[in-house]
Order: C-alpha cells, then sequence, then structure tokens
C-alpha cells in the first residue's frame, strides 16, 4: 500500500502502543490496527485459549440511544427482545433491513439508567448510525461515544486479572454490563468477548486508553492480540463475521442466528423482514450457515465453493481457516437445509481440487463463557 | 544462491534449481500450516504460480522465479509445513526445476543485493 493510503487511515487511541509493540499494522474498517504482534498469530490464538489477551477493539461504533422509551423504540430495527432487557444486562442482536436482510450485528446493553449503550460494527458504524438514526428520528437520540476507546479481555485467566484491578468484575456474569468508576476514570464494562473465551470488554475514555492497556499489559498474564487471532479465535468459537458469514442478503435464520429472535417478537411479527423470518422458519429455507471440518488438504477460505458427493456445487464458505487448536482446518457456509446435518459428508473445492469435508457443530472448540449457576 | 523481489530463492547445480522461500518471507507469513507442492512433470513459465503456502490467516502464492520443468517435489512438507519456517532456505525448499537458461538464475539478486532491497522496504 502507498504512503498516501496509509495516511488516510483513521488510528484508534492505542496507535502508538501497537507500534511500540511492534505489531504489523494493516488497513481494517478505516482504521491502520495490528493485525499481529511478536507472538504471531498462531501464538497470540493459543495464548488466549490458555491465558489472557488483550484486544484493541476501539474500530467498533459505541453509542447511547436516548429517550423517552429506547427500549420499545429499538425494537424497531431488531428482532431481539429489547423491552424485556433488564438493567445491567447486555444482549446480542441485528439490525435488519425491510428484506429481513442483517445489516449488522451488535451489541445492546443497559449499564446503568442512561438510555440504551450500543457496539457496532467499525466497517459499518457509519451506516447502522444513519439507519437507527432515519428510523427512530424522534424516538431516540443518539450520541457517538467516539471519544471512548474499546478493549477486550478475553482467556480463562481474564477474571483474575481484571478482578485485582476491579474487584466487582468478579461478581459479572456472561452479558452483563455495568457503568462504574474502573481504573479511576468512567468506564462500561461487560462480561463478554468474540472469543469464545471468558472475559470483559472494557469501554474507557480515549485519553485513559494508553494508561489502562499499559496497567492490564503489565501483567504476566496478558499478551497483546491482533485481529489475526481474533479472527482464528472467533471462526473456533464458530462466531459469525458480518460482512463475511452474514450481510444484507442473509436473515437471521439462514445466518443460524435464531437465538436471537425473541419469541414474542416472533409471534408478534413485528421487526424488520418479520414474513420472511416466519416463512423461513416454517421450513422455506433454501440455506443455512453450517460449520465444516476439512477433512483433507488445504484450509478452505472465504468463497471456495462447497459441492455434494456427486460434485454439484451447492453452496460456498464464507470464512475457513486453520484452527491452532484442533490442528485442522474448519470453515463456516452456506449449505441447503437438507445437507445441514450434523456429520453430513461434502466436498470443498480448493483451486479446483475436491477435499473431503463434514458438517459439524459449532462452535468447534467448546465454550467457556462465565454463566452464572 | 539467487533471489527476487517475490522472496523466492534459487540455488543452481548443474541444470537443476532448487527454488524456496527466503527467511524474510517465511517470517512474514507466519506459522505455516499446509504447502501445496507443484506436480512433478509441471512446466511453468517465470512468474507462474508454483505453490501454495498457507498459514493460519491466509493462503499465499509462489511463484516460479525461473521457467522450467519439475524434476522434484519437497513432499515432506505435507506432513511438516513448519519446516518452512524453521529452515526456509534449507530443508523447506518447495520444488526443483530443470531449468533451460542457467543464465536468467545468474541475472537474479545475489544476496548482497537482495539484503540491500529487503532495507528498501
Amino acid at each position: 500500500m502507498t504512503d498516501t493510503a496509509q495516511a488516510d487511515l483513521k488510528r484508534t487511541p492505542l496507535y502508538d502502543a501497537h507500534v511500540a509493540l511492534g505489531a504489523r499494522m494493516v488497513p481494517f474498517a478505516g482504521y491502520a490496527m495490528p493485525v499481529q504482534y511478536k507472538l504471531g498469530v498462531m501464538g497470540e490464538h493459543k495464548w488466549t485459549r490458555e491465558n489472557a489477551g488483550l484486544f484493541d477493539v476501539s474500530h467498533m461504533g459505541q453509542a447511547r440511544l436516548r429517550g423517552v422509551a429506547p427500549q420499545a423504540a429499538f425494537e424497531e430495527v431488531v428482532p431481539g427482545d429489547i423491552i424485556g432487557l433488564k438493567p445491567g444486562k447486555q444482549r446480542y442482536s441485528m439490525l435488519l433491513n425491510k428484506k429481513g436482510g442483517i445489516i449488522d450485528d451488535l451489541m445492546v446493553a443497559r449499564p446503568d439508567a442512561d438510555g440504551l449503550f450500543v457496539v457496532v460494527n467499525g466497517a459499518c458504524k457509519e451506516n447502522d448510525f444513519k439507519v437507527i438514526d432515519a428510523e427512530l428520528a424522534g424516538q431516540v437520540t443518539i450520541e457517538r461515544l467516539e471519544n471512548r476507546a474499546l478493549l477486550a479481555l478475553q482467556g480463562p485467566k481474564a477474571a483474575e486479572v481484571l478482578a485485582a484491578h476491579l474487584p466487582a468484575a468478579a461478581d459479572m456474569a456472561f452479558m452483563d454490563s455495568a457503568a462504574l468508576t474502573a481504573f479511576g476514570v468512567d468506564a462500561i464494562v461487560s462480561r463478554s468477548g468474540y472469543t469464545g473465551e471468558d472475559g470483559y470488554e472494557i469501554s474507557v475514555p480515549a485519553e485513559a486508553a494508553e494508561a489502562v492497556w499499559s496497567l492490564l499489559l503489565s501483567d504476566e498474564r496478558v499478551r497483546p492480540i491482533g485481529l489475526g487471532a481474533r479472527d482464528s479465535l472467533r471462526l473456533e468459537a464458530g462466531l459469525p463475521l458480518y460482512g463475511h458469514d452474514c450481510d444484507e442478503t442473509t436473515s437471521p435464520v439462514e445466518a443460524a442466528l435464531t437465538f436471537a429472535l425473541s419469541k414474542r417478537r416472533r409471534e408478534a411479527g413485528d421487526f424488520p423482514g418479520a414474513a420472511r423470518v416466519r416463512t423461513e422458519l416454517a421450513g422455506e429455507l433454501s440455506r443455512v450457515r453450517v460449520g465444516l471440518k476439512v477433512l483433507e488438504g488445504a484450509p478452505a477460505r472465504e468463497g471456495a465453493e462447497i459441492a455434494d458427493q456427486g460434485g454439484a456445487v451447492v453452496g460456498v464458505i464464507t470464512s475457513g481457516g486453520f484452527s491452532p487448536c484442533l490442528g485442522q482446518a474448519i470453515a463456516m457456509g452456506y449449505v441447503p437445509p437438507a445437507l445441514a446435518a450434523a456429520g453430513t459428508a461434502l466436498k470443498v473445492i480448493v483451486r479446483g481440487k475436491p477435499q473431503a469435508a463434514e458438517v459439524v457443530a459449532m462452535p468447534f472448540v467448546p465454550n467457556r463463557y462465565h454463566r452464572k449457576a | 544462491m539467487r533471489f527476487t523481489k517475490d522472496h523466492e530463492w534459487v540455488a543452481l547445480d548443474g541444470d537443476v534449481a532448487t527454488v524456496g522461500i527466503t527467511a524474510y518471507a517465511a517470517e512474514q507469513l507466519g506459522d505455516v500450516v499446509f504447502v501445496e507442492v507443484p506436480e512433478v512433470g509441471k512446466v511453468v513459465k517465470t512468474g507462474d504460480g508454483l505453490a501454495v503456502v498457507e498459514s493460519v490467516k491466509a493462503a499465499s502464492d509462489v511463484y516460479a522465479p525461473i521457467a522450467g520443468e519439475v524434476v522434484e517435489a519437497n513432499g515432506a512438507l505435507s506432513d511438516t509445513p513448519e519446516t518452512v519456517n524453521h529452515a526456509p532456505e534449507g530443508d523447506g525448499w518447495f520444488a526443483k526445476l530443470k531449468v533451460a537458461d542457467k543464465a536468467a538464475v545468474e541475472a537474479l539478486m545475489d544476496r548482497d543485493a537482495y539484503e540491500a532491497f529487503l532495507q528498501t522496504l
């Protein structure tokens, strides 16, 4: 890439910290982001599964939605139960278009009494907030929190690491969210992440980001982790990457995200694209996202075709790679429901060669979220 | 040993050229998890795809730095792709090519020139 293009990239408040750590910086969602540090993708992946990894996800879009009834209003653009979202809780949901296609996936939380706290994907954030603003005009006001950084601390040792700085974090369960004072600043902390591990996402003012980052990294259990390992971790966890595993053409049913469809909302049919979702849930479904283990040959990556045993193309891989924890190639892709059952033998076509693959249940690697008993 | 700007190396022994990627390239790729080597008998022109080397994150093409016919491929890499990281300029070679134009090999960068090229990156 040219210097000019590099200069056009935005920087998170942690840019200098990444460079100082020897990160390899790449363009991502309009930002210069660390794809890996000195440990490398494989090492960073395994470190996160065994210890605690620290991620800069400040490129993501943070906002507050306020209004007379922001929860009821937000239900107009997502299919989840937002009215039922209790104080101190966070939920995964999706912005849907009128055809039931996924505009973006997101986290929505009530960390305090100040409306809703929403985090959306970095690459989608400008459009997301434009859509929310257009659809909910007069009902909610959007305050973009562009002066805040977002850090993710993920892994089996994340809880004990954070508890040393923030004892209250130990009492949080998976998908709890809290606005509190942490590291001496006003923070929004949730027990969540996108790696399949226990961990936290920590929103802090931009000016405090480097101090919080450095303090967490000073713990020998913590290493910085780049986007490369973030991608392989979420793939093993079976979590879809927006723009790859789902987009404006895929519905929540096709994307195998029906857990995020509230029963009340499904019955009421009162969300964008509800008619399509209802039809698909009734069985008229042409494709669904599945996990695949590639049993031989090269990793099957995004764009590789999926064929049935007879060689007919039946679908496409939407993300794939090598699983550091399983030591084999894994992938996600779309196939007809008749071929979606775990154990179904399929082929993936890599550089023209059919290779044996098998549909498997996701996550590929068991998740270890800290759920309350 | 001669080098290309695509970070391949070529070592000529008689009219057989052994081809691999440089230590710099291997470091840039990160942990190699899969290597696809060419079949014996394949005839390649300079710049044709010769092998594919895959890390956790991405697949990268390795181009033929010289025209020739594949006379041997490093099949051991299918079981131990990490050899490309451990010994990129040794046991991590990809293929041996029978070359017609040995002068074309000599025309590539020598190590000093390649080291100087790396400094410009």
